[in-house]
């Protein structure tokens, strides 16, 4: 364990120090001949970007991981389980109809709205629900937020906020200031540390909540913390980068591989997978042609399709076998 | 002496009467009733898993004021649920009952329950008995001075009946730990020390075994009696004035 740690924080190291520095041709040039605004471009425009990928990654496996061992799932995270709809949809209420640009408002009305959704899941699918229901649920949470945001935007005092809102709820970090990355991260962060001294509670749900209670770690209030701290991180991330699709899926799934199938343990290791495929995905962006933005969440979704239909033909498998 | 487990007045809202106990070190007790009951909510309760009301004291001390890993020596709780979601080793299975990494002890649990085939596989897919063993040795692994045990017998198949009866027996008796096991098997009975009766969520009666099998409490409320040739179903007339 403690030595895949050390590789995987290596290779985020490497990914992000190229993405940092991606492409670097310009850079270069420029250090030569005005030094001063080659480092303003790097911290000013290409730091928070790989900071908000590897930053927003991070948040997605690390409330993935959290969220599938709450709901006794490998299926909720937080794009299937509507929390980054709804989050979505709290940015844009509190963007274009209450007319909030504070980084820290927006994300926390992104924290808002993630929490709405969960808690509508919760009440809708309950805890350790089976997969079908989960899924319906989520699915039903994601439409309504969906077409929540749609609404809100059409009907928004502000006639460009549909063109306006496309870059952004579609997942994206061109062109983020360093006190949007804090407002997105520096919640985030609090959280994704609160999350993760909840490892070995988490691990013990894998024998069922009556045993996890019987340990000493209650689970409706283990559950509650879970939701209340993933909305957070979510909810902060989404009010700046929009929604990433299946990163929050992926990563814990891949995570689980390295830990032995404990889901607990795995929210850590989940965090830098996460944010080594944000990054990652976030390189391949560039390869578009110059003066076209591919938003990351298109990549990550194309990724991450197949795999989840495969997680879900193997469940099904082991259902009817 | 003070007794291992003092339970008094332990109540559970709409599933559990108010229920007082004491069972002594070294003790095996077996726990009957039909089914709905209140034998898993009495286990859940004293396992301070759901409590409404009413105290638990384990060799003096209350399991909820206790932090998780001092809680695990004090007690286990083993459902009756074998489902496991995760695919996680079975050995890894047994190592979640411990409070600190201890192989030797891992190793050692998969010994006594002949699960050394299984070990490396995930716990998920093995079969329900399988499990049920890997499960039965996750509780046993932090030695817990109480074993709640819902229904450790099912699933299991005649040789693991006896096997598990014949562990937790030796366990009791060289460790003094005690074990409340509940059981549908009531044939199995004369093999503890003392059998708890439940009936609609009371705790009705506690008795030997053999004073238990033949007393009129268990033949009202389980609707059978005792008959040379084995268990019989009541007739219905006597069904409805037992009622």
């Amino acid at each position: 364990m403690n030595r895949t740690s050390v590789i995987l924080m290596f290779a985020l190291l490497a990914v992000a120090g190229l993405h940092l520095l991606t492409p670097a041709g310009p850079l270069l040039e420029l250090r030569q001949s005005n030094p001063g605004l080659a480092n303003l471009l790097l911290t000013e425009i290409r730091l928070p970007r790989t900071l908000l990928a590897a930053g927003y990654g991070a948040i997605l496996g690390m409330t993935g991981a959290a969220l599938q061992a709450v709901f006794a799932n490998p299926l909720a995270s937080p794009d299937i389980t509507g929390s980054s709809s709804g989050a979505a949809l709290g940015a844009v209420f509190a963007a274009y109809w209450l007319g909030l640009t504070d980084p820290l408002a927006l994300a926390a009305s992104g924290a808002a709205g993630a929490m709405l959704a969960l808690s509508i899941l919760l009440l809708l699918a309950g805890r350790r629900s089976d997969t079908s229901t989960l899924l319906l649920a989520g699915i039903a949470i994601a439409l309504a937020a969906g077409s929540g945001t749609s609404l809100l935007l059409a009907l928004a005092p502000s006639p460009f906020a549909f063109y306006d809102s496309f870059e952004w709820l579609m997942g994206s970090f061109v062109d983020r200031s360093l006190p949007q990355a804090g407002a997105a991260l520096i919640p985030a962060a609090i959280a994704c540390t609160l999350l993760a001294r909840r490892s070995a509670a988490l691990d013990a749900t894998a024998l069922g909540e009556d045993v996890a209670a019987s340990f000493g770690y209650p689970a409706r209030r283990i559950s509650i913390e879970v939701v209340v701290l993933s909305a957070i991180a979510v909810g902060a991330a989404t009010s700046v980068c929009g929604a990433v699709g299946f990163v929050g899926l992926i990563a814990p799934y891949l995570a689980r591989r390295l830990t032995a199938g404990h889901p607990g343990r795995a929210m850590v290791p989940a965090a830098m997978i996460g944010a080594i495929l944000l990054v990652a995905a976030d390189l391949l962006v560039r390869l578009a042609p110059a003066g076209r933005n591919i938003p990351v969440g298109v990549i990550t979704t194309a990724l991450g399709t197949p795999l989840f239909l495969w997680i879900v033909a193997t469940m099904r498998q082991r259902v009817t076998s | 002496m003070t007794p291992l487990l003092k339970a008094i007045d332990l109540w559970l809202d709409q599933r559990l009467q108010p229920a007082s106990l004491s069972v002594g070190s070294g003790q095996l007790v077996g726990l009957i009733g039909p089914n709905g009951s209140g034998k898993t909510s009495l286990l859940r309760a004293l396992a301070c898993v759901e409590v409404s009301g009413g105290s638990v004291r384990i060799e003096g001390e209350n399991p909820a004021d206790l932090p998780p890993a001092r809680r695990r020596r004090l007690l286990s709780f083993l459902p009756a649920s074998r489902d496991l979601v995760w695919p996680i080793k079975a050995r890894d299975v047994i190592a979640l009952g411990l409070t600190a990494p201890d192989p030797g002890r891992v190793e050692q649990l998969l010994d006594d329950l002949e699960l050394g085939d299984f070990a490396e596989r995930p716990a998920n897919q093995l079969s329900t008995g399988e499990r049920a063993r890997v499960l039965l040795a996750r509780a046993l692994a932090p030695r817990p001075r109480l074993l709640l045990l819902d229904e450790p017998l099912s699933n299991l198949d005649p040789y693991w009946v006896l096997r598990t009866i014949e562990l937790l027996r030796d366990l009791v008796r060289t460790t003094g730990c005690a074990a409340i096991v509940s059981l549908h098997d009531i044939d199995k009975a004369p093999s503890f020390d003392r059998i708890l009766l439940m009936n609609e969520g009371m705790l009705e009666a506690d008795e030997a075994p053999e004073a238990m099998l033949s007393s009129e409490a268990l033949a009202d409320c389980f609707r059978i009696e005792k008959q040379p040739e084995g268990w019989r179903i009541r007739p219905p007339e006597d069904r409805r004035s037992s009622r």
